[in-house]
Formats: C-alpha cells, structure tokens, sequence
C-alpha cells in the first residue's frame, strides 16, 4: 500500500514542464502538475495533463522492431543497432557523409540531444542535424 | 504548527494504514502515503496540492484500508461534498486539519480558511482560526459592470482557454467517468478555443452546487483565466436561492438530486 509521486520532465515538447507522476503500488496512475516549478509553475497543457497514458499503453513499444519482408519483427538491442550501424555506415561510404541527415527531438533530454549530434558529427561527419522544436 | 501536526500524524500512524500529505524529497514537495514515523520529518504543508482527490484514488484502491489525510479548510470542504456523493468513505478517514495563516487566507480570499470538522466521525483541527481573507475585488469589479460588459469581460477571458482540461483535472469535486466536455455533441475535438460559452457554461452548471472555492482550478490555469470570479458568483446565488453553501455542512443534501431516484420527475413511463 504505497503512494508517492515522481517528479520528471514532461517528454512532449521543449517547454520542460516539470510533472508528478503519481504512482500507487508501483502503478502509473495519474499526472499533477507542480507548483513549485519556476517554469510551468503549477500548470500544464493537455498532454502534459495526460502523460501517464501512454506509460502503460499497449500499443507502446518495449521492444526494437526491424522492418522485415513480412513487416514489422521484434527485434533485440543488438541485433538493432548492429543493423543501424551497418546500413549507416555502407551508406555514408556509397554515398558521402553528407547523404545522411539527424533528425533529434524535443522528448529527448539536452544530454541525450548532445549525443545524436556528436554521433552525427565525430562519426558520420556530417553537419546534417536538425531538430523537431526548431519546426 | 509543524510539529504539533507531525506528532499527531506520529500518534494516528499507529492505527491507520497510512497518513496522506505533502512530503518534501530532495526532488521537492508533493503528495505521499507516509507509513512511518521516521518518514514525518519531511512532511510538510506547502504548495497546495489536491489532498482530497488523493484520497478518493487511495480509497478507491484500498477499499478496507484506513487512511488519514494532513488537510486544509479547503480540502474538508471538498471531502465533504465527495463524501455526499460515495466518492470518499468517511468512515475510514481521520481528517487532521490544520488552519492556514491569515496571509494565505488573504492571498486566497478564502472566507473560511479553518477547517470545519463537524459531522466527521473522527478528525481534529490544529491551529487557531484566523480571520477571512478580504474578498476578491474582481467580484466586485465585475458586479459593477452592465450585463454586455461582462458578456464581452468572459468572451475575451475565456478566449484565452488552450483546453488543457486542467481546471477539470486539478478540481476535487470534478470526478464523473464519462465528461460532458469529451463528448463531441459539445465540445468538437481539435477546434480552439473551446466553444463560448458552452465549454464553460457546463463546467459550471456541474460545478454550480459543489464548488468549495479551494481555487486549485485557478492557480492551475496556464491561460490566467479568473474562474473564481466565475464560481465565486455562482457560489454566493447558490447559498441566495437555494440557502445551500458546498462544504460546510456533512448533512445538508445539495439541492440539486444525487441520484435518479430523488429526481423529481416520473421515472416509470414506459
């Protein structure tokens, strides 16, 4: 019988409202928005209101799926990004570097941003990055 | 006041299966169900949050648990009117209640900013009353003004809505399965501002004789819309007409019915 809220950074867009996600026994069980942030200040739009849905949704993937003739299979980490890299890296060869293009996104954290074009610059060599909350 | 609300939580920690209130973590303050003694220093009473629709869910969950709640004048008030409509159980609640200060009370224009206990089978209130809060002078402002001008006063307020839902959200007194503003016959999805006035006028008709003016719907409104203006007004004709004021009494049936079976129109025709 527990009951505790985690605060965490709203994922749907740049703004970084800041959410309590109420958890019951370890359930995800509902959003309040949180007052104390200097940034949504106690408010939230209408997704930041329903973020806990797609925690526990069905349709959420939990796993890599890989394309295959047959459609989409379930794949493991490694088997995805082996095939990731592998088709990234025959491409920037037949092609160029500047073949490529990033696209990183407002639901990723600053951190998780840097990386993509880290990777996209020091690996690939391409200077290809955009951003979604740039649109 | 902090302490003498820790150890009576300490105390009713021995019997209850849990006490719901406001914990500051090193990620910062929001509800809990402390179980624990140790756990009572980080409870504390700020910002508000909600307390009551904690326990509703709490309740809900735990249908033979016993939970107590650290509350404001507020939060009872809106205990109350979801006790008179099955949404929490009374009799598995301990209220420990506690005043707000005169300056909260005044940045609220609360009119009761102390607890009302009575009728609860087990609560107590710490602290001293302090006196209302001054009332809110958009009230008055806007009691001022000829009938257009209001018209266009909420036209231009309620044109502002982004429709977060999130004065429906954050009210504890707002608590139907299936919502009259998700249904499309009225409010069409993907279109905004909501309709005016519509979209607002049903929220408070429903809100008419259960708003407990806690305020939590304004503080949560990211479009700055005065809604306690709104609510307050619909307050002070409710306690007029009808003589019923939400939440100050655990007795008193609102008079709008509860159920369909005090509804005053034949239910048996074929």
């Amino acid at each position: 019988m527990d009951y505790k809220n985690v605060r965490t950074t709203c994922i749907y867009c740049g703004c970084g409202c800041t959410l309590n996600v109420q958890v019951a026994d370890g359930e995800v069980v509902g959003i309040l928005p949180c007052p104390e942030h200097p940034i949504s200040r106690g408010s939230l739009c209408i997704k930041g209101w329903n973020a806990a849905e797609f925690a526990t949704h069905p349709d959420r993937l939990r796993v890599p799926l890989i394309r295959r003739e047959g459609g989409f299979e379930e794949a493991s980490w490694e088997e995805a990004l082996a095939l990731v890299a592998e088709r990234l890296g025959a491409i920037r060869d037949d092609s160029g570097p500047d073949s490529i293009g990033f696209f990183t996104s407002a639901k990723c954290t600053n951190e998780e941003n840097y990386l993509l074009q880290k990777l996209a610059r020091a690996v690939i060599k391409t200077n290809n990055v955009d951003h979604c909350a740039r649109l | 006041m902090i302490e003498a609300i820790r150890a009576r939580v300490a105390e009713k920690l021995k019997e209850l299966d849990g006490v719901i209130g406001l914990r500051r973590s090193p990620e910062g303050v929001a509800p809990y169900l402390f179980h624990t003694e140790e756990e009572l220093a980080e409870l504390v009473l700020e910002p508000r949050y909600p307390m009551s629709s904690v326990v509703r869910l709490l309740q809900k969950r735990h249908p033979a648990a016993r939970f107590g709640v650290v509350a404001r004048g507020c939060d009872v008030r809106a205990l109350v009117e979801m006790a008179k409509r099955n949404q929490v159980d009374p009799e598995r609640l301990y209220i420990i209640g506690f005043t707000c200060t005169a300056e909260e009370a005044e940045a609220c224009h609360c009119a009761d900013p102390a607890p009302n206990v009575t009728g609860w089978p087990q609560a107590e209130v710490i602290g001293t009353p302090v006196a209302a809060g001054s009332p809110n002078p958009m009230v008055a402002e806007y009691a001022q003004m000829p009938r257009a001008e209001r018209w266009a006063f909420w036209q231009q307020q309620f044109k502002k809505c982004i429709k977060c839902y999130g004065c429906r959200n954050i009210c504890p007194v707002c608590f139907c399965e299936s919502c009259a503003l998700e249904d499309p016959l009225w409010v069409e999805p993907g279109v905004m501002a909501p309709p005016f006035p519509m979209y607002h006028m049903i929220k408070a008709m429903h809100m008419s004789n259960r708003c407990v003016a806690c305020r939590q719907c304004e503080l949560t409104c990211p479009a700055h819309i005065p809604l306690t203006v709104l609510y307050d007004l619909i307050r002070q004709d409710v306690e007029n007409l009808m003589g019923y004021v939400p939440g100050a009494d655990l007795e008193a049936l609102p008079p709008v019915p509860l159920t369909l079976a005090d509804a005053p129109i034949d239910l048996d025709v074929e």
